[in-house]
């Protein structure tokens, strides 16, 4: 079943993309003699699913296990059917790390170029992703001279190389301007739409309202899943915030 | 292992030292200023510059590439397993050999370059006799690198900074440049040193420059070349195995 790569259409994420479903099964991942994750199940499918919780609940660690760069103690993840990490998914999935997992002593052209070579990509496509993140004018800065949220999106351009049937991002949008967030978002909801599955994790509440499904997060495990809307409804709360809040202290003994 | 990301990794680390000029300096030009000081040393000692220079020159043919490459490869993967591209590059379809031998084969060059430049002031500006081939000191010089640049990448799996990476230089470098022939002739060492130096690897690239400043004889020469690329294979073999897809 290996699937080339697609390449990105003029506008859209990318067209025919391959509708990929992940599959969590008891997954249990212990880092530092802690259990971060115990028993964890889920089903993610396309769309935009936003995976929210306070810093330390288990999202990255969920996050990395998705992209299979996470070592497990129990359970199982399956992206479209294989075991995650393997060999046929590595070029299907695009992974954004907490940090910018980018080479500061290169440009920005020069780094999306580097990991477009690894994928076996040519210079047009490097050309899109750096036009999808709004970088055309840095393309040959120093990432090292960039600032934080420029740097970030450096690191997205590389993931959104060959778009990505996966497209898992561990808070990509920490310290942006909130237009350059809103055409993130955006964007990530044109490559959900053109079949994508987009997994965005992060830990401002407000972003949830953006998502087309909603997982709440805390102490890892998943305290509410399904449309901001259905989980606000779930405890009559006006925002997810309070909806989190509530989730939390009526979990209390 | 895929040529094209091989091929890239290589150009990549390439493009880095490019940018980086300093570290461009200490690889090319900071050898050949040590080896001329070494030779300065000895000009007024009681034979004058040439004997001794000629003893010691070719051991320092040998220990530069290796202590500058392992010394820059131990610190630039560090860097690259504690900024998260390490980890990236091995979710994406990235083999473990193509990026250690997109490594080896970017040190190599530089190495070729280091090898050329160091091995034209020893001879030409400096008078060191060599009697074999001067190209096969280049092919030793960059064994050697290679060398340098297999133990770095394995020691760097096993510190967490950049300095504890430079730590690495007494413990796994200083007593091989002790114990190389370089000082004492390994032949008068006390029997258990010598022992000792029989084991290291940078003795026989030590031995095979010096065997090709004596003599025109190149069969002992490649049988050292053979001994420290068999060091140097171990070497990427060890740190393919601190490459590690998941962790923790």
């Amino acid at each position: 079943m290996a699937r080339a790569r697609r390449r990105p259409g003029p506008d859209d994420g990318g067209v025919g993309a391959g509708q990929v479903v992940v599959e969590v099964r008891g997954l249990v991942v212990v880092r530092g003699g802690r259990r971060v994750l115990d028993g964890l199940d889920l089903d993610l499918g396309p769309g935009v699913t936003g995976l929210l919780g306070p810093s330390g609940c288990g999202k990255t660690t969920l996050l990395r296990a998705l992209v299979g760069v996470q070592r497990v103690v129990g359970g199982t993840v399956r992206v479209d059917g294989h075991d995650a990490g393997s060999r046929m998914l590595r070029d299907r999935i695009g992974y954004v790390t907490q940090s910018a997992s980018v080479y500061d002593d290169l440009t920005v052209a020069e780094n999306v170029r580097f990991f477009a070579r690894v994928l076996g990509l040519g210079d047009d496509d490097v050309d899109s992703v750096v036009g999808r993140v709004d970088l055309e004018a840095l393309r040959d800065r120093v990432v090292s001279r960039l600032s934080g949220g420029e740097r970030s999106r450096a690191s997205l351009a590389v993931a959104l190389l060959g778009a990505p049937d996966l497209l898992v991002l561990d808070e990509p949008t920490v310290g942006l301007d909130p237009v350059l967030r809103r055409e993130l978002w955006g964007l990530f909801h044109r490559l959900a739409d053109a079949g994508a599955t987009v997994v965005v994790s992060s830990h401002v509440m407000d972003e949830a309202e953006r998502c087309d499904r909603l997982l709440l997060m805390r102490d890892g495990e998943i305290l509410a899943d399904g449309s901001p809307d259905e989980v606000k409804r779930s405890v009559g709360a006006a925002t997810v915030e309070a909806a989190f809040l509530s989730l939390v202290e009526g979990r209390r003994p | 292992m895929t040529p094209r990301i091989l091929a890239a990794v290589a150009v990549r680390v390439l493009t880095q030292l490019r940018r980086d000029r300093r570290t461009l300096v200490m690889l090319l030009v900071v050898p050949c200023l040590l080896i001329t000081l070494t030779w300065w040393m000895f000009l007024d000692t009681a034979d004058g510059s040439g004997d001794v220079f000629d003893r010691i020159g070719p051991g320092l043919l040998a220990i530069f590439p290796f202590t500058v490459m392992f010394l820059v490869t131990s610190v630039t993967t560090l860097r690259e397993r504690s900024s998260g591209t390490l980890e990236r590059l091995l979710a994406l379809p990235t083999g473990k050999l193509d990026f250690l031998l997109g490594y080896a084969v970017a040190f190599g060059l530089v190495a070729a370059v280091q090898a050329a430049l160091a091995v034209g002031v020893s001879v030409e500006l400096l008078d060191l006799q060599v009697v074999g081939p001067l190209w096969l000191l280049g092919v030793v010089a960059v064994a050697d690198a290679v060398l340098g640049t297999a133990l770095g990448l394995f020691v760097s799996a096993f510190a967490r900074t950049e300095f504890q990476a430079v730590q690495f230089m007494p413990v796994v470098v200083v007593p091989q440049i002790l114990l190389c022939g370089l000082i004492v002739p390994r032949d008068d060492l006390p029997a258990a040193l010598g022992a000792v130096s029989d084991v290291l690897p940078l003795s026989y690239a030590t031995d095979a420059m010096q065997h090709l400043t004596l003599t025109s004889a190149t069969a002992q020469v490649w049988q050292d070349v053979a001994v420290v690329l068999a060091y140097a294979g171990a070497g990427l073999a060890l740190g393919a195995v601190t490459l590690r897809r998941r962790t923790a």
